[in-house]
């Protein structure tokens, strides 16, 4: 490796950019995919792949996915929930590949909730 | 493709002894097994703070912390939270006398009442990967002293924030730069002193296990403002994992140009070395660290001359402590007016402590200036095990001094600590409950200074060990009546006549017990008597009526001094039991009187 210059250790720490503010729990946006049995065996795990791959390609470093067990609602799975900072979570439901691809363009990039695959805006209370 | 959780394992000494290399190869196997090891990264971190609880890991983004994982625990783990998304709760922690688990790292009050400058980067990034720091704003500071800032900014900047050396003694970081900066001379060197020796304490060592490069950093900065070329780091080779992650550090920052001729095109040469110190005590001291250094015998020297003027070699050096080095960067990243805004009047920013002895949370602690010691101790540290009274918490290592229970409310601060008697120290906090006998805990520290006096200085040599006699003849209850008059004479002398800090201060744990607990010396000394129940040879072994001659202790006592029917009540032999407590430990039925 030869020397650093001050533009150099800048787009290092671009590169290693995503995983910092992964690690620091800072993001704009965050998509739980949720993968009990029930949104495993609907395929979840494809949409999982999906967004990956798609966040890799928009290249916006401030977005995390993350999965968590059922959502109660098994017939309607795959789903997922996007939030965006500051705004209320959004429930999706019955998704493929295409649906998530759409959710993701206009709600997660653009801020848009896309109505006709939602579920719910919000979460469950706590007692 | 991008990964999309973080799975930070904690790989600080204390974890690595409780097995965490392990859960990390199992983790790292089970990930793989399951097709998850293109979207989940298993890191490993520096030390986490949360020692009592180790192996720790904590999955990022969402914060989700696991603690005291086995190998055995890992597969469910995999299969229930990376898999299908369930976090596992039997996994996460628990606070003492709760009933609920906490499931996210910042929910947890031993975390979240902790301010973080010195260990910003704490279980965030791979200590070996210089990656993670400039991606953390590493090496950013030094970018901006190298373009924007002259020596004086610097050194002005430090001034202004008000930081003091975090080793122990206080003095004022910018002042001691400035001093070294104005001295004549072409050639400077300065030194990072990591010879952290204080029993109980591992700041140091930490800091550089997780984060070797902002020492680095902040000793690049110090040399660009004093004008020196070459730094040593002198650390004690009991700390294997902190020199090899330095050494690394070291290497990377070389290969990128950090350190060398010419450091990012800007025209400034700098390097580094590490040297490792053999473990003497006193080689924290600067004069004797600097004989250690040339190649000499790790005894101490008359100041002045103060290392600033004449130090390495007889050249201008400056020495900072591990702690003090990484909060550099933070200050001039964020402006010496914010560090100042932390604090109190006369110490400013944080400090890290080790919380170790009778406390819930044993582990690795950084807290604002100004916060009282009943807040570390109990809302940070969980207060004391197995429902005992707090007694007092010993603060300086062995030059420092016990605090007692009732000045639970005094800050920190160096001002108001050094007030009861006690010092700031490097960060040494050891809590005692009302089992720790105060004499004894005198006793020891003295027994360590004794050990570790280098025998320069005759007080030090002869007075100490003159000491700890007296000490250790109170212990086993043939103290005499003038003994207490003796040890202030003694503690007076050797005060006044060492020429270092370690002499100028080993009485210090005598004289802050004797101050605050002296009904214990004189229970030890005129009814032969521990009150804390500690010191073995002053307790007497006897069964009460409870007994129902199950015959338990007397399977269990070494000496055959037990005998009786049995389910009749048995009777110890005073003559010979040797007072080891087994019998008091095995006993189900509190038959067994210790007094």
């Amino acid at each position: 490796m030869a020397k650093l210059s001050i533009a150099d250790l800048e787009e290092i720490r671009n590169k290693v950019k995503k995983s910092t503010l992964l690690r620091e729990g800072s993001f704009n946006a965050k998509i739980t995919v949720h993968m009990g049995t029930c949104g495993i065996a609907a395929g979840a795990r494809t949409i999982m792949n999906t967004l990956i791959q798609i966040i890799e390609e928009s290249k916006r470093n401030d977005i995390i996915v993350t999965n968590s067990g059922c959502a109660g609602f098994c017939s309607k799975e795959p789903m997922v929930t996007v939030e965006l900072k500051g705004e209320s979570p959004v429930k999706y439901s019955s998704l493929n590949e295409s649906k998530i691809k759409k959710i993701f363009e206009e709600h997660v990039l653009n801020g848009r909730i896309v109505a006709e695959y939602a579920l719910a805006i919000g979460n469950e209370r706590e007692p | 493709m991008e990964f999309r959780t973080h799975i930070m394992v904690c790989a600080g000494t204390a974890c690595v002894s409780c097995g965490s290399f392990n859960v990390k190869k199992v983790l790292e196997e089970e990930i793989k097994k399951r097709g998850l090891d293109k979207e989940i990264l298993v890191v490993a971190t520096g030390c986490q703070g949360f020692c009592a609880q180790g192996p720790i890991v904590v999955v990022q983004p969402d914060d989700i912390f696991y603690q005291l994982l086995t190998p055995e625990d890992v597969p469910f783990l995999v299969e229930e939270h990376f898999l299908k998304g369930r976090p596992v709760k039997k996994m996460m922690y628990t606070p003492p006398g709760e009933k609920t688990e906490i499931p996210t790292m910042s929910e947890i009050g031993f975390f979240n009442k902790q301010r973080l400058i010195a260990l910003r980067n704490k279980g965030l990034i791979d200590a070996e990967q210089i990656d993670d720091y400039i991606g953390r704003n590493g090496y950013n500071a030094l970018i901006k002293v190298l373009t924007e800032m002259t020596q004086d900014d610097v050194i002005k900047s430090i001034k202004d924030s008000g930081l003091r050396g975090r080793g122990g003694g206080g003095f004022p970081t910018g002042l001691k730069w400035e001093i070294c900066k104005n001295s004549k001379g072409d050639l400077k060197y300065i030194i990072c002193n990591a010879d952290e020796g204080d029993p109980g304490a591992y700041m140091d060592r930490s800091i550089i296990e997780s984060d070797p490069h902002s020492v680095i950093e902040g000793m690049l900065i110090g040399a660009i403002a004093i004008g020196a070329h070459e730094g040593v780091v002198y650390i004690r080779t009991e700390y294997p994992l902190a020199i090899k992650r330095l050494e690394t550090a070291i290497e990377q920052a070389r290969e990128y140009g950090l350190l060398g001729k010419d450091i990012l095109g800007k025209g400034f040469d700098f390097d580094l070395r590490i040297k490792q110190g053999a473990g003497a005590f006193v080689c924290g001291e600067e004069t004797a660290l600097l004989a250690s250094i040339e190649g000499k015998r790790g005894m101490p020297n008359k100041r002045p001359p103060f290392p600033a003027e004449s130090g390495l070699w007889g050249k201008p050096t400056n020495i900072n402590n591990v702690e003090t080095w990484a909060n550099i960067p933070w200050i001039i990243l964020n402006g010496a007016d914010r560090f100042a805004s932390i604090g109190t009047e006369k110490s400013k920013g944080t400090k890290v402590f080790s919380l170790v002895g009778k406390i819930n949370n044993t582990g690795l602690v950084e807290v604002p200036m100004g916060i009282t010691l009943k807040e570390i101790i109990f809302d940070i540290g969980g207060g004391v095990p197995n429902g005992k009274k707090f007694k007092a918490v010993q603060m300086g290592g062995p030059s420092g001094g016990c605090i007692p229970a009732e000045l639970g409310d005094t800050i920190i601060d160096y001002d108001s600590v050094n007030a009861t008697g006690a010092i700031m120290g490097s960060g040494g906090m050891v809590v005692m409950d009302e089992t720790t006998c105060m004499v004894d805990v005198a006793k020891y520290f003295l027994n360590f200074t004794q050990a570790e006096s280098c025998g320069k200085c005759t007080f030090c040599r002869i007075g100490t060990k003159r000491m700890l006699e007296i000490l250790q003849r109170i212990c086993e209850g043939k103290g005499e009546e003038e003994d207490i008059e003796k040890l202030q004479e003694l503690a007076a002398q050797i005060k006044d006549s060492s020429l270092c800090g370690l002499g100028q201060t080993a009485p210090n744990p005598v004289l802050t017990t004797l101050k605050y607990f002296r009904h214990e010396y004189e229970a030890h000394i005129r009814d032969k008597k521990c009150p804390a129940k500690s010191c073995k040879t002053l307790l007497t072994f006897e069964i009460n009526d409870k007994c129902i001659g199950c015959g338990a202790c007397a399977r269990v006592c070494p000496t055959k001094a037990i005998t009786g029917e049995k389910k009749k009540k048995h009777l110890i032999d005073q003559a010979k039991c040797i007072k080891c407590g087994a019998c008091f430990d095995i006993c189900k039925f509190s038959s067994i009187d210790k007094n």
